[in-house]
């Protein structure tokens, strides 16, 4: 499969996504299937999902102590060691977890090949390569951004956090036309960033070659799906309005297992919606679940002790060995002949036998 | 054995793979130069690996195993089990591409196969199709695959082209470690029977005459009694050391390879003049033919392999009473030690925590497993003025330092040997960030890859190493490259003589041997390898 197939298939997936609630909602009038069925079976599958799949690696031991080390090791005491990048104990693991967690610490290394090649000899360059970085955080942390403002819908009355963060998030006091009011609200700083953090996401597994050639079905998609989620999120905030108090009084129903689906909210909202269902119900049968796994990865979250504290393998088991017995009967004659000591001298019987 | 091209030839390397055509529709072509020969059934069997036969790959049948596929299934879901890495790492990718160009082979032969995400996705596409839902139901669309005998090949092509040196999972953002999936990989081909000669005769050996050149302990003696002679004419001095003596206090291990093939016999001599200078001062220490190998291919075969051929050094240190151990220059080996040793075959309550018996120094970081680096035990020596130094006999050298993968980024070894050196010659010179301490290059022959026949890999794998080098070499002089890994000198030479002709290859401690001074010993005026030492150069003639 190349990469316009995998884009071909997760796009029409994507497309399919949005078609499934347009149909369903728009026409079939299936509300309560689309606003409350499907969010729960989602809820529920991305819930149940992850405890099971972290479970699923948490029951595999971690038989030996592999942390890969990225510092000096702890050794002499004149030699400074880094207690981060190479911890010995867990304060040091726990910080590099947090760098790891909260700033993508290992992709901030992150360099970019340089190769050129005059007359035969090559030249191997290393050069800047923050963007990935950079995009990788806009991302996320627009996506928690984002995520946390939408407490404004589940939760009544509305967070004293909402409000700050959507002030600090409002800050540029830009409208989505080129003036204010006429009822169009201010735009979000961080809606914009997750529009170019995904966009540049998609664009880099295109334009990249080496990145073009690994991508699968399954990194297309769920950019796809983020970019719908998104898309579809703005144009209900900044262009088609659907009936706000109407989506508050469904949600805050969903979130209190008493569901209502009060009449009149656009179909806009389904479709939102359906892509956010799709998406945390693919969450734990897909590379998403990088976000529980980066906690329990050896290279990362062990420290480098494993020649002051024995670590133990649960499943350790004894193996055959060559012994020292065995090497010196081979071996009897030819280490007296040479002057190393044996254990065991030659019998003179063996001896006698040989003459 | 293949040609391998001139350098010139080999430089034309294109990064861009292909456009249409996907990976998992490109077949694998197992190419002279590139693969190494398959394991003989000798070398198999005498360890009672399974499917013992001759083989080799470049012929179309690997003479597989009726129930192969069932094989590989058990033994790929068995280790899931066991190891939550694999299964971590077989989840969690999300191929950003971060690791792709950080790997010396991709650098050097602009294989995609090379890209680490990619030799992973090898045994991923297959994982999704036997252990996922998604990869059962949906086949190529969820990036799974069939095991077919082709996958296989690819496979094992694969795996034994990279050399397990950890440099992409610096970069990972979940530090997904292409060592970890390399090693489980090479296990499942070795259920089929598939190793490479160069590591399953080296494995053979080991395991039966104590080290992987197959050095019968008479031999061994041979060779330490041919340095003493050396020694002695370069010195005056007859340091002769001590093998399997019982009751010595630190038993010494050093890779086979130091005792057997230039420039790593150089190294050893500089641990026999070490050891004879600190007898004076208390060292009392004694080397083994049984434990006569530092280095472990049973590592590169399996995790059971490796636990077999490592447990003779517990053994031997029991067996002779001493109170704990010295290990030498070597790089796998100390990873071994540090990351897998007190855990294959401790604890070590039969030996005492590590004390240098010369500046009294406790190695609490050694104190469970209670083995000690040379470079650690000659950094202590060399802080508490026990050693008397002239640096000015390596002033012919312009050095500069290769952090090997293991000591590097599977222990964190980066300011001792950098001390050390700096203590025992004048120049030194470091090449370039981004290629030295956790980021550094591997030498491109390590993982059991240093065979002959495989040397277009080779070359093209060093690459990275080989132009940072140069880089030195252009701007400082740079003439020496030292090391603390016995792989990289027995490699080395080959990849300097390929890309930069000018620069040798040295083990830290031949320097350390040139530089110690002795009392009672003769004016020297060649260094360790007869050469004439600086400002010798006229009596040399004389």
């Amino acid at each position: 499969m190349n990469f316009m197939l995998s884009m071909l298939i997760s796009a029409c997936a994507a497309i399919l996504v949005v078609l499934i609630p347009f149909i369903g909602v728009g026409a079939l009038d299936l509300q309560f299937l689309f606003g409350v069925l499907i969010p729960y079976a989602a809820m529920a599958t991305f819930f149940v999902g992850i405890v099971v799949r972290v479970i699923g690696w948490a029951c595999s031991p971690v038989p030996f102590r592999i942390p890969t080390t990225a510092g000096q090791q702890w050794s002499l005491p004149w030699i400074k060691s880094s207690p981060v990048d190479n911890p010995r104990g867990q304060g040091g693991v726990v910080i590099r977890m947090i760098l790891e967690v909260l700033l993508f610490r290992s992709l901030f290394r992150n360099t970019r090949l340089e190769y050129r090649n005059a007359e035969g000899s090559p030249k191997i360059d290393y050069e800047w390569e923050k963007w990935l970085w950079l995009a990788a955080l806009a991302f996320h942390y627009s996506f928690l951004v984002i995520f946390l403002r939408h407490f404004r819908f589940f939760v009544e009355p509305i967070p004293g956090f909402v409000r700050i963060l959507e002030s600090l998030d409002g800050f540029l006091q830009l409208g989505i036309l080129p003036f204010n009011g006429m009822g169009v609200p201010g735009v979000y700083v961080t809606d914009l960033l997750l529009l170019a953090a995904v966009t540049y996401l998609f664009l880099r597994r295109l334009y990249i070659p080496q990145v073009r050639y690994i991508s699968l079905p399954a990194d297309y998609f769920p950019l796809f799906l983020i970019l719908a989620l998104g898309l579809t999120g703005m144009l209900m905030r900044y262009c088609i309005r659907v009936d706000i108090t109407a989506v508050k009084e469904l949600v805050i129903g969903l979130f209190k297992f008493s569901p209502v689906v009060p009449d009149g909210i656009g179909v806009l909202f389904y479709i939102h919606l359906f892509i956010l269902s799709v998406l945390i119900a693919y969450f734990p049968f897909s590379k998403l679940m990088h976000f529980a796994g980066v906690f329990l990865s050896p290279t990362r979250n062990l420290s480098n002790n494993s020649r002051m504290v024995r670590h133990v393998n649960p499943w350790n088991y004894p193996v055959k060995t060559h012994t020292y017995e065995e090497y010196e009967d081979e071996f009897r004659e030819h280490m007296i002949e040479a002057g190393i000591p044996v254990d065991k001298e030659p019998e003179p019987e063996e001896e006698e036998k040989k003459e | 054995m293949a040609d391998t091209p001139k350098p010139d030839e080999l430089a034309k390397i294109d990064h861009a793979p292909p456009l249409c055509r996907g990976w998992m529709s490109t077949p694998v072509d197992i190419k002279p130069g590139i693969y190494c020969y398959g394991g003989k059934e000798k070398n198999l069997a005498t360890v009672d690996m399974p499917n013992a036969r001759d083989w080799n790959p470049a012929e179309e049948d690997w003479k597989l195993p009726e129930d192969w596929q069932e094989t590989v299934h058990d033994g790929f879901k068995d280790r899931l089990e066991r190891f939550r890495s694999l299964k971590l790492f077989m989840d969690i990718c999300v191929r950003c591409g971060a690791c792709a160009d950080k790997c010396h082979f991709f650098i050097g032969s602009g294989d995609p196969k090379n890209m680490p995400v990619l030799r992973a996705e090898l045994l991923r596409s297959v994982y999704r199709k036997k252990f996922t839902l998604g990869g059962k139901i949906l086949g190529p669309l969820a990036g799974a695959r069939d095991l077919t005998e082709d996958v296989l090949k690819e496979w094992w092509s694969y795996l034994y082209q990279c050399t397990e040196c950890r440099r992409c999972s610096v970069f990972c953002p979940y530090g997904i470690d292409t060592a970890e999936i390399t090693i489980l990989g090479r296990e499942l081909t070795n259920l089929l029977g598939l190793n490479t000669d160069w590591i399953s005769a080296p494995v053979a050996n080991c395991n039966r005459t104590g080290n992987h050149l197959g050095i019968q302990p008479h031999a061994y003696k041979d060779m330490l009694d041919f340095f003493t002679d050396e020694i002695e004419d370069i010195t005056g001095l007859r340091m002769e050391p001590d093998i399997n003596r019982k009751g010595a206090e630190v038993l010494f291990i050093t890779p086979s390879g130091d005792v057997f093939a230039d420039p790593g016999t150089f190294t050893a001599m500089g641990y026999l003049m070490l050891f004879y200078y600190l007898k004076d001062l208390g060292l009392d220490i004694t080397w083994s033919t049984y434990a006569s190998e530092g280095g472990n291919f049973g590592y590169f075969t399996s995790h059971e392999m490796a636990k077999r051929l490592n447990a003779k050094m517990y053994a031997e240190a029991k067996r002779l009473g001493v109170k704990w151990i010295l290990g030498g220059e070597c790089g796998h080996m100390w990873r071994v030690l540090n990351q897998y040793m007190d855990t294959f075959n401790g604890p070590a309550d039969f030996l005492e925590e590590p004390v240098s018996p010369i500046t009294g120094t406790r190695f609490e970081n050694a104190n469970s497993t209670k083995m000690v680096h040379i470079i650690e035990f000659t950094a202590d020596l060399i802080k508490n003025n026990k050693l008397k130094l002239d640096p000015s006999r390596n002033d012919n050298l312009r050095v500069t330092f290769h952090d090997s993968c293991n000591t590097a980024r599977g222990m964190g070894i980066f300011e001792e040997p950098r001390y050390v050196i700096k203590s025992v010659c004048n120049n030194f010179f470091e090449m370039p960030a981004g290629t030295i301490r956790e980021q550094t290059f591997c030498c491109g022959s390590g993982s059991g890859l240093n065979a002959g026949e495989n040397m277009e890999l080779r070359m093209r794998g060093g690459l990275p190493r080989a132009n940072a080098v140069k880089h030195v070499h252009e701007k400082h002089g740079v003439n020496m490259l030292s090391c603390i890994c016995a792989i990289d000198r027995a490699v080395f030479p080959n990849l300097m003589e390929y890309w930069v002709p000018e620069v040798d290859v040295t083990g830290v401690h031949e320097m350390v041997a040139n530089a110690l001074v002795f009392e009672g010993e003769q004016k020297r005026t060649t260094d360790l390898r007869g050469e004439p030492l600086p400002g010798m150069e006229d009596e040399e003639d004389v």
